[in-house]
C-alpha cells in the first residue's frame, strides 16, 4: 500500500480512478461534481470526453465496456444530471454490462433539503444498480472507486453507482493505494459444483436432441474458445441468443442462429423439440421463450449462470450449475470425454437430419419490395458484408437491430453491441462511440433507424470533436418501424402516431453536415455498395450514411407476443409444415 | 398453496439497508406480512426479522435475490418448531372501577402486564407468538381498545447453534 497522501476529495476520486485502470470517463461536468473536474483537468492517465447529453455518457460507456470487457465509466452532476443517467444505468443491469457511475451530489448538509439540483439519485438507481454508494466520508473514496469497480467486473457484472457530496470532494482526506476492500456480504460463486457437472455431462453423453442455448454469460465470461471446444467435442447444434450473438461463429456448420421472437425457425424449432438444453449464461427471458409455459416441452434443462437467482427463475432446471461460464464449460469438457470415454455417447445424426431439413427449408430471407424502394435487409447485409467480421456493430433498438442481428455474419466475439434486455432506443450512436473509444483500431458501425437516431445523434458532435470516426447507417423507413410492424399484423394497418416523416425532415445528410460530419445519401439498390466503400473510405470525421428505404418490409420469422413458440411465422401467414418424421 | 415463512436476514448496519431489502420485496411483488429490524451483538451488523407469505418456489426466488444485496450477510429460514418466536403488544384498553379488575384478571391469565393507569384505561404490555397476542386481544375487545400497536416478529433458532457465529467465522474467512 502507498504511504498516505494528504488529498481532497476530488484528488482522490481522480486518483482512485487512475489507480483502478480507468483510462476513460465520458461526461459532463455541472455544480456538485464541479470539484472533481479540476484534477481531471491535470491528468496524464484519464481521458475524459465531454458528451452532449448524460445520457450518451451512459451509452458510451457501455459500448466501451461491451467492445473491451474493461469496465466503462460515465460521471454527471447531481440532479438531472444524476437523473440523465438512469437509461443508460438500467440498460447496463438488464444486460450486465459493467459500468461504473460517479454522480456530484449536493453538500451533505443540504442533501434532503430540496435543494438546488438534488435528487436522490441512490434511492432512484437502487432497483437499476447492482449496487449503489453514497460516500460519506472524504476517506472513504479510495476504497468505495475500488469497491465500485470490483462489484461492477465481477460475479455477474453490472452497473455500480458512486455519489459524492460535493463538501466531500472538497475536504481534505488521507489517499493511499491499493485501499483494502470491505465487502462482507459479496462473495460471487465462480467455481462450478463437480457433482452438477457430472451429472449434466452424463445427460449431455445422453441426449438425442440437446442444444446449447447460448446467452450473453458465455460473453461476459470471455469463454467463446471454451464454447466452440465443447460444441466442437459433442457436435451438439449451438444456438446464440441476441446477447450472445458473435460467440459462436455464425459461418461454423452448428450454429443454427438466433432464437426466440424474431430467431431462425431452425434455432425456434430445435427448441421445441429438444430433449436437453444445455443453458449457459442465458435467462428464459419472455423474449426467447414465447408463451413459458409451452416452451421446449420435453426438453430437461441444464442451466448454468453466475447469478444463483437465474436459476429456476422462469424455468426450472433438472441441473442447476452456479458458476463462471467459462469455468463451467472448461469443466464439461473434461466430463464429457470422461462419459464418451465410459462409452456413453448418443448418436446425433437423425437429430441432425431434422435440424438441416428445418435450416433448408425455412432459412433467413426476405423479399425484394415490389415498390421498386430499398430494401432494408440490403443494405445492413452488405454492410456486413463489406465492413467485414473484424467491424463492430451498435445497433439501436427495433426492425434494424433484428436485421442487424439477422444479415450480419458475427464470426467474433464482441462485435455486437445492442440494447438486449430493455430495449432502449437511442442506444446505437453512443454505444458505437464509446466501442470507438475501446477499440480505436476497429471499424465501428452503428446499424440506426431514424427513430433511434434522432433521440442521440447529438453525440455526433462529440465524435466529430474528439476524433472519434464512427459510421453510421440511418436505416431511414420514415416511421418508427417495429411498432409499425405490430399495428400492420396486429391493429389492423391503423398507423397510430409511427409516421415520423423523417425521409422529409430532418435533412439527415445536412444534420451530418451541420454536426461536423460526412453526410450521405442512398435510395437505390445500385447505390448501396459505393456508398458503403466511400464511407468506408473515411477515417478521420464521422460518417452519416442516410438509407432511405422502404416502409413495408417486415421482421421475420416471427412468433407473436404471448404465444408458443410452436406458432411460428416464417413469413406472413407462412406457418412451418413439421413433415412426419419432424414430430 | 401460500405459507408463511421466517427468514433472519443478517445485514451490515448501512444506512439505506432496510430500505434495500423492503424495496426488493416490493419490486419482486413479495408482500411483507412483518419486519422487525434491530442490532445484534456485533456492532456492525444488524438482524432482520422478516415474515412473508408465499409459496416455495417465490421464497426460493426471494432468498436468492436478497442473497445479491451486496450489504445482506447471512438468510436463514427459521423453521416455527424449532424456534422462538416472539411479538410485542401495548394496548390501551377501557378500564374503569367496574370492570378495572375484570381486565387485571385477563391481564393475569395471558401472563402479562400493565405498565400505565389512568382513571377510565389500562395500558397492558404482552409478548408472546402472533396466536397467543391476538388471543388476548380477542379477550379484551368487549372491554373497548381505545388504541393498540404491535411490533414485527423477532425469532430466534432453539439450541445452542448461532447464525451470527456463524458469520463470524465468514467474516475471518473472507
Amino acid at each position: 500500500m502507498t504511504a498516505p497522501e494528504s488529498l481532497t476529495g476530488a484528488q482522490s476520486l481522480v486518483r482512485s480512478l487512475e489507480s483502478v485502470g480507468a483510462e476513460v470517463v465520458f461526461g459532463i461536468p455541472g455544480g456538485a461534481i464541479l470539484p472533481a473536474y479540476d484534477p481531471i483537468f491535470d491528468s496524464k492517465k484519464l481521458r475524459h470526453i465531454l458528451v452532449r447529453h448524460e445520457q450518451g455518457a451512459g451509452h458510451a460507456a457501455e459500448g466501451y465496456a461491451q467492445a473491451t470487457g474493461r469496465v466503462g465509466v460515465c460521471m454527471a452532476t447531481s440532479g438531472p444530471g444524476a437523473t440523465n443517467l438512469v437509461t443508460p444505468i438500467a440498460d447496463a443491469y438488464m444486460d450486465s454490462v459493467p459500468i461504473v457511475a460517479i454522480t456530484g451530489q449536493v453538500p451533505s448538509a443540504a442533501i434532503g433539503t430540496d435543494a438546488f439540483q438534488e435528487a436522490d439519485i441512490c434511492g432512484i438507481t437502487m432497483p437499476i444498480t447492482k449496487h449503489n454508494f453514497l460516500v460519506q466520508h472524504v476517506d472513504d473514496i479510495p476504497r468505495t472507486i475500488a469497491e465500485a469497480f470490483h462489484i461492477a467486473a465481477s460475479g455477474r457484472p453490472g452497473p455500480v453507482l458512486v455519489d459524492v457530496p460535493k463538501d466531500i470532494l472538497q475536504a481534505i482526506g488521507q489517499f493511499s493505494w491499493p485501499p483494502v476492500l470491505d465487502l462482507p456480504g459479496y462473495h460471487p460463486t465462480t467455481r462450478p459444483h463437480a457433482k452438477q457437472i457430472r451429472e449434466a455431462a452424463r445427460l449431455i453423453a445422453e441426449a438425442k436432441r440437446p442444444v446449447l442455448y447460448v446467452g450473453g454469460g458465455v460473453l461476459k465470461a470471455r469463454a467463446a474458445a471454451e464454447l466452440r471446444v465443447l460444441a466442437e467435442l459433442t457436435g451438439i447444434p449451438v444456438v446464440t441468443t441476441l446477447m450472445a450473438r458473435g460467440a459462436f461463429p455464425d459461418s461454423h456448420p452448428q450454429h443454427l442462429g438466433m432464437p426466440g421472437m424474431h430467431g431462425s425457425v431452425a434455432a425456434v424449432t430445435a427448441f421445441q423439440k429438444s430433449d436437453l438444453l444445455i443453458c449457459l449464461g442465458a435467462r428464459f427471458d419472455d423474449r426467447v421463450t414465447g408463451k413459458l409455459s409451452s416452451f421446449a416441452p420435453e426438453a430437461k434443462i441444464i442451466h448454468a449462470d453466475i447469478d444463483p437467482a437465474e436459476i429456476g427463475k422462469n424455468r426450472e432446471a433438472d441441473v442447476p450449475i452456479v458458476g463462471d461460464c467459462r469455468e463451467t464449460l472448461a469443466d464439461l469438457v473434461v466430463a464429457v470425454q470422461e462419459a464418451y470415454a465410459a462409452g456413453t455417447r448418443a448418436d446425433l445424426t437423425a437429430w441432425w437430419k431434422q435440424l438441416d431439413n428445418w435450416r433448408e427449408t425455412y432459412p433467413l430471407g426476405y423479399e425484394e419490395p415490389t415498390d421498386g424502394s430499398l430494401a432494408p435487409q440490403y443494405v445492413i447485409e452488405r454492410i456486413g458484408k463489406i465492413a467485414g467480421p473484424e467491424a463492430i456493430y451498435a445497433s439501436g433498438v427495433g426492425q434494424h437491430q433484428m436485421w442487424a442481428s439477422q444479415f450480419i455474419s458475427y464470426e467474433n466475439p464482441y462485435t455486437w453491441l445492442n440494447s438486449g434486455g430493455a430495449g432502449t432506443m437511442g442506444y446505437a450512436v453512443p454505444a458505437a462511440m464509446g466501442a470507438k473509444v475501446g477499440r480505436p483500431e476497429a471499424t465501428v458501425w452503428a446499424i440506426d433507424g431514424d427513430g433511434c437516431f434522432q433521440m442521440t445523434n447529438q453525440e455526433l458532435v462529440t465524435c466529430a470533436i474528439e476524433g472519434i470516426p464512427i459510421k453510421v447507417a440511418v436505416i431511414n423507413n420514415g416511421n418508427l418501424g417495429m411498432v409499425r410492424q405490430w399495428q400492420t399484423l396486429f391493429y389492423d394497418g391503423r398507423y397510430s402516431n409511427t409516421n415520423l416523416q423523417s425521409k422529409r425532415i430532418p435533412d439527415f445528410v445536412k444534420l451530418a453536415d451541420a454536426m461536423g460530419c460526412v453526410g450521405l445519401r442512398c435510395d437505390t439498390k445500385a447505390d448501396v455498395d459505393a456508398t458503403i466503400e466511400k464511407a468506408m473510405a473515411v477515417d478521420d470525421m464521422p460518417v452519416v450514411i442516410d438509407f432511405v428505404v422502404g416502409q413495408d418490409a417486415m421482421v421475420w420469422p416471427m412468433v407473436p407476443a404471448g404465444t408458443s413458440n410452436d406458432e411460428i411465422l416464417a413469413a406472413r401467414d407462412t406457418r412451418p409444415v413439421w413433415g412426419e418424421d419432424d414430430v | 398453496m401460500t405459507t408463511r415463512h421466517t427468514l433472519s436476514v443478517l445485514v451490515e448496519d448501512k444506512p439505506g439497508v432496510l430500505a434495500r431489502v423492503a424495496a426488493l420485496f416490493s419490486r419482486r411483488g413479495f408482500n411483507i406480512e412483518s419486519l422487525a429490524v434491530g442490532p445484534t451483538e456485533h456492532p456492525t451488523t444488524s438482524r432482520m426479522t422478516i415474515v412473508v407469505a408465499v409459496d416455495d418456489l417465490p421464497l426460493e426466488q426471494v432468498t436468492k435475490q436478497l442473497n445479491k444485496l451486496v450489504n445482506v450477510l447471512k438468510i436463514v429460514e427459521l423453521d416455527p418448531t424449532a424456534a422462538v418466536q416472539r411479538e410485542l403488544l401495548l394496548v390501551k384498553v377501557k378500564a374503569d372501577l367496574t370492570t378495572r379488575s375484570h381486565v387485571l384478571e385477563t391481564v393475569q391469565l395471558f401472563r402479562a402486564k400493565v405498565v400505565d393507569v389512568a382513571t377510565d384505561a389500562v395500558t397492558i404490555e404482552a409478548t408472546g407468538t402472533a396466536d397467543k397476542l391476538s388471543a388476548l386481544i380477542k379477550v379484551l375487545e368487549p372491554f373497548g381498545i381505545r388504541e393498540l400497536v404491535q411490533s414485527g416478529m423477532v425469532a430466534v433458532g432453539r439450541g445452542s447453534r448461532s447464525m451470527t457465529g456463524a458469520e463470524n467465522r465468514l467474516r475471518s474467512a473472507s
